[in-house]
């Protein structure tokens, strides 16, 4: 016996990894030996009481947590996401209620509410003739009579703000596999639009006019076309240099390719079909309010598995971060909402920026978005600036993810799949965290988009879900 | 002062722009720079900063704006230069973002077939991570001290379990399939198997093999504890196995600290099994009688010449030199000549702990004993391992050196700092002195102190006195550093080199005894 494993190793080429000194590595490539150098850290970044709480989890025989884990994981891959329909929030939305204002992230009450927050929620309350002005619905909204809600809690997401009110159209995703259903209002376009805080009688208009002529047309083409394949969408989009959450620009013509015949047919007037037309081809994140529902049907599928550590919701407030733990049932982690590290449109710069803010991090936590990194070549410059950094960061989350995705998939990877299901345990012992992409908001309300980047999330969130998961999980102390 | 250029039908995306906007903005004298597509967004904000013209109100989402706002027509000049230097920069390639794995199990991923995972990382992290290595059937060599001995058995067990190799913890240096791990020289591939308890002891034999004409097949370390009673030789014994097995195997050779007597006596019996001439040298410990296969040696240097011996090579002879008595006397004589006054004491600084143990073996008893911080004698020992005591040995690796700085084979300040102290008393007739060179050590060690060794001559020659430096160099030809160039250096220094480190001991030893 002993002796096969080492005979083997003295007639093959000596393969290394090493941790540690790099001058070992160094050493023994210039010998002309393969050595990889591990980029090794202390498990939980050194800190010994997560150290301590790793252990107690490891220690527990009668946890089965790789088994939970591949349960909640099979799920998200077996999960089918099919855009069926456009509806009206108040009638789809499960507890949508005409003084209730779903936003982004983790619960928050108005008076922590981030300013582009409050920007869009004064918005929404005059878009639903509930205040008249400004005034008005700041005082509605501080008066205690407007109820506020994750969007998380009604099966729902929103981008940035993240608010919907009752008479908002929405995309409606259905995942044929298991039946459940996930919500996102219609994207707006760029700049002054209510997810960025905006309120002006301009974005007002707006929405109305999507109320009355955008959604029922789409809503139309969509009949006629019937049920769109969202997983299918997505994973050509990954192919097409879209990442699923920065860049949606391939998404977003794939997706007029796909309904243009039916647009073309409806018996309504061209100015408005060329209307619609244009609205979508202007606004290149017109499908990340597709892709983020598609998202969150999917990864809905893998809460509440008793074990499982796999992280089933990322989102932000503008005021926190926060997290949701398969295992953990549907409580909630938060840390402080980070600043994004980015780049700025012209005529801004970090001075403007709000803090970290939306359910768009719905894809990363899908396994697309900043995960998929790798596939979007036009956006590096977020990311360090060359393709091979690009690459660098979809590499990363393969040592925090759970799975390969057995349909999205990276070609510049030799089309490996994307890096999937956030193991919150492989977070804190690697101290890896998730790699984000995001946009960028105003600090004021209703300026609008000033620039797109990396989020860093809160470290705290990741480490008190795990203290609360080795609480229920772990050997007692 | 403004200058606004569009560029028709020049696309870049938005994000490469917004970069390029960023870097512009930082040049003195510019106030506002906008380097963007002509969008209907991007042209609404010109006019609201001021910065549209009527070729901007015509630009489309195709062409390219470079709107720039300075104090100066030499600001604008250079901004617009460096705007359109980085749109058309080529980024460097490939450098500097290989990708790095953060765990074993990723670089597994990354480097399926990988077959030794090598460990420097602090020792209280190794069992967790070398678990996961073997687990995943690689080999593992563990540099990395402070790793409990119950984790060092549980791993070894282990590892002998899975049928893989387990160097160290503490091992400093392996040759695998010629390749070196760690601390290793560059020696000639051969015939003769290696298992060492011992680094700078494994070293400083691979070295005197090569430098008998030898060759070596594998040189394995198991790390200076698995000799003793509790660990019981597992790695000794598993390593000896499967040398034993080995057909480019065809001597075998065991180095090592002094070993619990059931280890001696395991590792004799393996020895016998394997059917293959052998040769063994406990460090510090009592000859055993040859048996039909087995030779003992008396020292690291004889080990080597009875393994080269063994392996085909010249019939070993015992010599105390390699150079002839009458030379040996001439230096001896020309060197003890100047030493007087208050020179009384033998000073040896060491870097490698197993030469210093070898070395302080030479000289303790002749001496009428040597302090060392080494020395197995509790009354000889040092109380402050870097404070000598009359004839004093010291092993420069000891923790005492090193909280928080590397090896004294790495960092050669820590024994230029202890050759400062050791001439403040102007006690010391005599410095003995070993250089390791190979992978992993400094680039130039003799290089590093050559300067410091010549002050000190000076400086005791000033004093009326004159301070023999002997050394040795650890190494070979092919080694990075090159061990003639090593010795040239130590000798224009006023060294005299000897080919051993039990030599140079000797010689040390010969010279102290005739100061008398």
């Amino acid at each position: 016996m002993a002796g096969d494993n080492i005979r083997t190793l003295f007639s093959s080429d000596l393969k290394a990894i090493n941790l540690g000194l790099e001058s070992f590595s160094e050493t023994l490539r210039r010998e002309g030996t393969e050595a990889i150098q591990v980029d090794w850290k202390p498990p939980a970044g050194g800190d010994e009481k997560i150290a301590v709480l790793i252990d107690r989890v490891e220690n527990n025989p009668k946890l089965k947590r790789d088994a939970a884990n591949d349960e909640a994981v099979s799920r998200v891959m077996k999960s089918k996401p099919t855009l069926i329909d456009i509806g009206i929030a108040a009638d789809v939305v499960p507890g949508m209620h005409k003084k209730l204002v779903l936003h982004s992230g983790p619960p928050v009450t108005w008076e922590k509410m981030a300013g582009p927050v409050r920007g869009a929620v004064i918005g929404g309350l005059i878009y639903e003739g509930l205040a008249k002005d400004g005034a008005e619905a700041e005082q509605l909204a501080a008066s205690g009579e407007i109820e506020f809600d994750p969007c998380h809690h009604h099966d729902s997401v929103g981008p940035m703000a993240g608010i919907m009110t009752a008479s908002m159209p929405v995309w409606i995703v259905r995942n044929e596999t298991f039946g459940n259903h996930a919500y996102c209002t219609l994207n707006e376009g760029l700049g002054k639009v209510l997810r960025y805080g905006a309120n002006s009688q301009e974005v007002i208009d707006r929405l109305k006019w999507m109320d009355t002529v955008l959604a029922p047309i789409l809503k139309d083409a969509l009949a006629a076309h019937g049920p769109v394949d969202m997983k299918n969408l997505i994973a050509q989009v990954l192919q097409m240099g879209d990442e699923g959450h920065n860049r949606n620009r391939a998404g977003t013509s794939l997706f007029i390719r796909e309904l243009a015949p039916y647009l073309v047919m409806l018996d309504r007037k061209k100015e408005d079909l060329a209307e619609v037309f244009r609205f979508m081809h202007t606004n290149d994140h017109f499908f990340l309010n597709l892709t983020m529902p598609a998202c969150k049907a999917t990864v809905d599928t893998a809460r509440g598995i008793e074990g499982s550590s796999m992280i089933t919701t990322m989102a932000r407030n503008g005021t926190e971060f926060g997290i949701r733990i398969s295992g953990l049932g549907d409580q909630w982690f938060t840390g402080p909402a980070s600043k994004i590290d980015g780049l700025y449109l012209p005529g801004y710069s970090e001075k403007d920026a709000a803090r970290d803010v939306g359910d768009s991090v719905i894809t990363e936590t899908a396994g697309i978005g900043g995960f998929a990194m790798a596939g979007a070549p036009a956006i590096v410059k977020f990311v360090g600036g060359s393709p091979q950094d690009a690459l660098n960061v979809t590499r990363r989350m393969y040592e925090i993810t759970l799975r390969e995705n057995d349909t999205y998939q990276i070609p510049a990877l030799d089309f490996r799949g994307t890096p999937t299901g956030i193991d919150l345990f492989k977070v804190v012992e690697t101290g890896v965290l998730p790699a984000i992409n995001t946009g960028i908001a105003h600090k004021d309300p209703g300026v609008g988009m000033v620039g797109a980047g990396l989020v860093k999330p809160p470290v705290k969130c990741f480490h008190d879900a795990f203290a609360a998961y080795a609480e229920k999980y772990g050997v007692a102390p | 002062m403004r200058n606004i250029i569009v560029r028709k039908d020049a696309y870049y995306d938005s994000v490469f722009l917004m970069l390029i906007n960023q870097d512009v903005k930082k040049i003195d004298g510019i106030q506002e720079a906008v380097v963007a597509m002509g969008t209907d967004m991007n042209r609404d904000l010109l006019v609201d900063m001021g910065l549209s013209t009527d070729e901007v109100a015509a630009a489309g989402p195709n062409d390219l704006i470079i709107a720039l706002d300075g104090s100066s027509e030499d600001a604008l000049k250079a901004a617009e230069k460096a705007a359109l230097e980085l749109l058309h920069k080529k980024s460097a390639p490939g450098k500097g973002n290989e990708f790095r794995p953060t765990s074993v199990q990723s670089a597994v991923e990354q480097m399926p077939d990988a077959n030794v995972a090598i460990f420097s990382i602090p020792g209280k992290f190794v069992p967790r991570e070398a678990r996961k290595a073997l687990d995943r059937g690689l080999h593992c060599m563990v540099f990395s001290d402070n790793v409990s001995l119950d984790d060092e058995i549980r791993l070894k067990k282990l590892a002998r379990e899975k049928g893989l190799l387990f160097m160290g913890p503490d091992c400093g240096t392996a040759i695998i399939n010629g390749k070196p791990l760690c601390f290793a020289n560059v020696v000639r591939r051969g015939p003769i198997g290696i298992v060492a308890a011992s680094g700078s002891g494994l070293q400083e034999l691979t070295c005197s093999i090569d430098k008998a004409g030898g060759g070596i097949s594998q040189a394995i370390g198991t790390g200076g504890r698995d000799v003793k009673a509790e660990v019981g030789g597992i790695m000794m014994l598993t390593a000896l196995e499967a040398l034993a097995g080995d057909p480019e195997t065809r001597v075998l050779t065991v180095i090592s600290k002094p070993p619990a007597e059931s280890v001696v006596d395991a590792v004799i019996e393996t020895l016998k099994k394997s059917g293959k001439p052998s040769v063994v040298h406990f460090i510090g410990a009592r000859r055993r009688e040859d048996t039909d296969s087995i030779r003992f040696a008396p020292s690291i240097e004889d080990a080597a010449w009875m393994a080269v011996a063994a392996a085909g090579g010249p019939a070993y002879e015992a010599a105390e030199f390699s150079m002839d008595s009458a030379s040996v006397e001439k230096i001896v004589t020309r060197e003890a000549a100047g030493i007087g006054g208050k020179q009384k004491y033998l000073r040896g600084l060491f870097a490698g702990g197993t030469l210093a143990e070898e070395a302080l073996m030479v000289v303790h008893e002749v001496l009428g004993g040597v302090y060392s911080n080494v020395h197995p004698d509790q009354q000889y020992r040092l109380k402050d391992p870097s404070v000598s005591r009359e004839h004093s040995v010291i092993d420069l690796g000891d923790d005492t050196f090193t909280v928080g700085r590397p090896h004294p084979m790495i960092d050669v300040s820590i024994r230029n700092e202890q050759l400062e102290k050791e001439l403040v008393s102007g006690e010391m007739a005599l410095l003995l002195l070993d250089f390791v060179i190979g992978y992993g050590a400094h680039t130039d060690p003799a290089g590093a102190m050559a300067a410091e060794i010549a002050a000190a001559r000076k400086k005791v020659k000033d004093a009326g006195g004159y301070l023999p430096v002997i050394a040795s160099v650890t190494g070979t030809e092919a080694d990075p550093q090159v061990l003639s160039r090593q010795r040239r250096i130590l000798e224009d220094a006023g060294c005299v080199v000897l080919p051993s480190n039990i030599q140079a001991a000797r010689l040390a030893k010969r010279i102290m005894e005739k100061v008398g």
